[in-house]
């Protein structure tokens, strides 16, 4: 049921990329969905609806094991597709709070679903306190934006005396900063991150790390492009030591981790790191960067995540010998690892490989060096997983896998590959 | 293996600066799964840290890419776009800099040169010998051909402020190599050490920017791929009948073997650069470019201490010999057999090309002259201190 909701979104998504439109509402000017801007909403839109379509296909069954209630989480997940799309269209900072809220509040509750679980009730504790805390900051920096502004809108042009920016506004943009930075989990805001995505029942670490990291993202790059896009240079220096900050911190950390779910959860701050990337250089590479990058991360983690979450052990050694029985499963996830690593022929390569053009083109070779050189470090954990599976020999406790899994694994296998020769199937859509 | 050789050959061929990395970096994936594969013991570790290595060398060549890209005229990845790119005038000093070093990282630790040769004697020792054939043969002849293809006519001017580093470095190299080769008690070690010696001399001949020294690059490119596949050949017809490759181990084989022992001779004498084979052409063509350098003023020491290299390179090898096949047989070698006959064709073809490149390389030094020519006028600095 869900399935075939979700599959006619799609459809209705596409639709309305080609310009038909099947619900016309007035929105007063709030959310944008015409226009330049409102295509790459659109766009995005459509990305995190196939996204999640794929995360269904996969791992609907493992919602089950979770808990008693099983049709509330599909609830609760059509509902954060809802807060995405406002989050990713608003041209009014209210419509990107209800957003960023609509997005948060069902995801608390699917963290800790896992009720008997001590872990579970930990990591929806802290993920609500913590995104409360950031969301509170978010509406002092909205109030204060406000008072300097005079206006919600972000797409009303600014006039500043003398061209001074008034402190007021830069106080609320820095909150906002922060608060953003909270919520797609960038360094020095990330310490929640791993607890929680370790403590979440793993389908639902799936669908957090990927497609709300990457909406975050998104909301984070339109507040800051149309809103502050006047005043760069107030914080395009902050921007950069974050997202240095964040490949740092997110990468180092990954290599020393002993669980395949941790690794998982820093390699999400790590390439949020690389997201930040774009945030930072803030022109046309960025965006078609972002939108490759959001579709190539997701359906990459997603499916790593897919198989993740049916095993019972997540340490690297349950997947010694994963070749050996499941050839067809582990040619797929050395795939995802490939394009999440950035080896050129899969999407990850492309998406990275925009994500640098932006920032070389954006004025700092040093911030790109830096980039890459991080990079580097992630192909170590990402090529420990796919040494484990091949070339270590030992004897898994091989999860049931239906046929359909398999298919949905390949399907989105040489969808990352096709991505990564012709990149333009997606982002042309950003223009036409 | 064929993944690998169409990585290969679309680095060679590839005009476009952006294809020319991506399959660069495509070669790197079979390799990577054919040494884990199937190599000795300790592959694992030595082929993650040989991937992670030149991985890190290759994501740095992509930002010089990049930048260089952005002060193309027409924003173009093109080799042309990146020659007319004029980056002398357009770029600071500083950044020039910068990116020759980021550029040349990757192709120094694909070569590889002296400080970043770590990587190369244990993979090679530890990589199953068809792959050690297709890495020493063909994947350190990207690294040479990088950086005469993309490196020197895109940035002349750093090539030509930092060409002493780069030579020093090299000449280093040839020389510690060297003298580690000396030491070695195994085979393939020797061997990789002795590719080590090798190519740094490429790279010195590379920087010292002479008509000659350019043309003995690019026959030496050929002649060193033919020779050490001989080599590698030898060494897997040895490890296949004795399950050894420790020199101390061996001895006295050619009284058992004189056909092995006969080809397996003069390929290691091409090696050495013996008149008469074409190892002989690359390197005195390339000692003499070196000797006559305009670009450097220390050329008459590099050239020098390079020519020590021969020398060191006639030690090894002929301890090599000598340990493998004079001397007396011991338990394990008197049980040798001679090589069968498609491993005589084999190493026949390879002594035969040796041998005929070496008394008539006239028309490889034909093939690339055009192309030396182009290439000195595009590096020619001199113009920019005659104002």
């Amino acid at each position: 049921m869900a399935l075939l909701l979700l599959f006619a979104i799609i459809v209705i998504n596409i639709l309305e990329l080609n310009g038909i439109l099947i619900f016309d509402v007035n929105t007063r000017g709030m959310l944008d969905f015409e226009g330049a801007d409102g295509r790459f909403a659109l766009l995005f839109t459509l990305v995190v609806n196939i996204s999640t379509f794929a995360f269904f296909l996969l791992s609907a069954r493992d919602m089950e094991k979770v808990g008693l209630d099983y049709s509330d989480y599909f609830a609760l997940i059509f509902f954060i597709l809802a807060g995405i799309v406002l989050a990713s269209s608003f041209k009014s900072l209210l419509m990107l709070f209800l957003g960023i809220e609509i997005i948060s509040i069902p995801l608390y509750i699917l963290t800790g679903s896992s009720k008997r679980n001590l872990k579970s009730n930990e990591a929806s504790l802290k993920y609500f306190l913590m995104g409360s805390f950031s969301t509170g900051l978010m509406l002092m920096g909205i109030a204060l934006v406000y008072g300097a502004t005079g206006t919600f809108q972000t797409d009303v042009k600014q006039v500043f005396i003398e061209n001074k920016v008034p402190v007021l506004l830069i106080a609320g943009m820095m909150m906002l900063l922060f608060s953003m930075s909270f919520k797609v989990s960038a360094a020095p805001f990330h310490f929640w991150t791993p607890d929680v995505y370790d403590g979440a029942p793993t389908v639902f670490t799936s669908f957090m790390a990927t497609i709300v990291k990457v909406a975050s993202f998104v909301a984070f790059m339109r507040l800051f492009e149309d809103a502050f896009g006047q005043v760069q240079s107030e914080w395009k220096l902050l921007v950069s030591i974050i997202a240095a900050a964040t490949l740092f911190i997110g990468n180092i950390t990954a290599v020393f981790q002993q669980s395949v779910k941790r690794m998982l959860a820093y390699s999400s701050i790590s390439q949020a790191g690389f997201m930040m990337l774009a945030v930072y250089a803030m022109n046309a590479d960025a965006r078609e960067g972002l939108i490759l990058y959001a579709a190539a991360y997701s359906l990459a983690t997603i499916g790593i995540f897919g198989v993740v979450a049916k095993m019972n052990d997540l340490s690297f050694d349950a997947f010694n010998g994963f070749a050996k029985q499941e050839p067809v499963i582990a040619a797929t996830l050395v795939i995802f690892l490939l394009s999440l690593a950035g080896i050129p022929l899969t999407a990850g390569f492309l998406s990275k490989f925009y994500m640098l053009k932006a920032t070389v083109n954006g004025g700092s070779i040093w911030l790109a060096i830096f980039a890459v050189l991080m990079a580097a470090v992630s192909v170590y954990y990402y090529f420990r997983l796919i040494q484990a599976m091949y070339f270590r020999s030992g004897t898994v406790a091989v999860p049931q896998m239906s046929q359909g899994f398999r298919i949905t694994m390949i399907t989105i296998a040489a969808i990352t590959i096709i991505l990564g020769i012709f990149p333009n199937i997606l982002t042309n859509w950003l223009y036409f | 293996m064929l993944l690998t050789q169409a990585g290969l050959m679309g680095v060679f061929t590839a005009t476009d600066a952006l294809l020319f990395y991506f399959f660069w970096e495509l070669a790197l994936i079979p390799v990577y799964f054919l040494c884990s594969g199937w190599g000795g013991e300790k592959r694992i570790a030595v082929t993650f840290k040989f991937f992670i290595y030149t991985f890190t060398g290759s994501v740095l060549m992509l930002i010089g890419l990049l930048y260089i890209y952005f002060q193309t005229p027409d924003h173009s990845f093109a080799l042309e776009s990146f020659y007319a790119a004029d980056l002398e005038r357009t770029v600071a000093g500083r950044t020039q800099t910068l990116l020759f070093w980021i550029l040349f990282i990757a192709f120094a630790i694909k070569m590889p040169v002296f400080p970043f040769h770590t990587w190369q004697p244990d993979t090679y020792e530890q990589s199953p010998n068809a792959v050690t054939m297709v890495l020493s043969g063909i994947m350190v002849k990207m690294g040479v051909f990088g950086v005469i293809r993309w490196v020197l006519p895109v940035l002349p001017l750093s090539a030509y402020a930092w060409g002493d580093v780069v030579m020093s470095l090299s000449v280093a190299g040839i020389i510690y190599a060297s003298i580690i080769a000396l030491q070695q008690d195994d085979l393939k070690r020797l061997i990789a050490y002795s590719s080590i010696a090798h190519i740094g001399l490429m790279a010195t001949a590379i920087f010292a920017e002479t008509k000659s020294g350019f043309q003995g690059v690019m026959i030496q490119m050929f002649s060193h791929g033919i020779n050490i596949i001989g080599l590698w050949i030898v060494v897997e017809l040895i490890e296949r009948q004795f399950k050894t490759r420790k020199l101390s181990e061996l001895g006295g084989i050619a009284q058992k073997a004189p056909a092995l022992a006969t080809l397996l001779v003069i390929v290691a004498l091409a090696n050495v650069a013996l008149p008469l084979t074409n190892g002989f052409i690359g390197e005195f063509l390339m000692f003499n470019g070196i000797w006559n350098s305009g670009v450097t003023s220390y050329r008459m020491i590099f050239a020098a201490v390079a020519g020590l290299s021969i020398i060191l390179a006639a030690a090894y090898t002929l301890r090599m010999i000598q340990k493998i096949f004079f001397g007396n047989t011991n338990n394990l070698t008197a049980m040798a057999h001679d090589i069968r006959v498609n491993e005589r064709v084999a190493l026949s073809v390879i002594v035969g090309l040796i041998v005929l490149f070496g008394i008539y390389p006239q028309p490889l030094l034909n093939i690339t002259n055009g192309f030396v020519e182009n290439l000195l006028r595009e590096i020619n600095v001199a113009p920019m201190f005659s104002k």
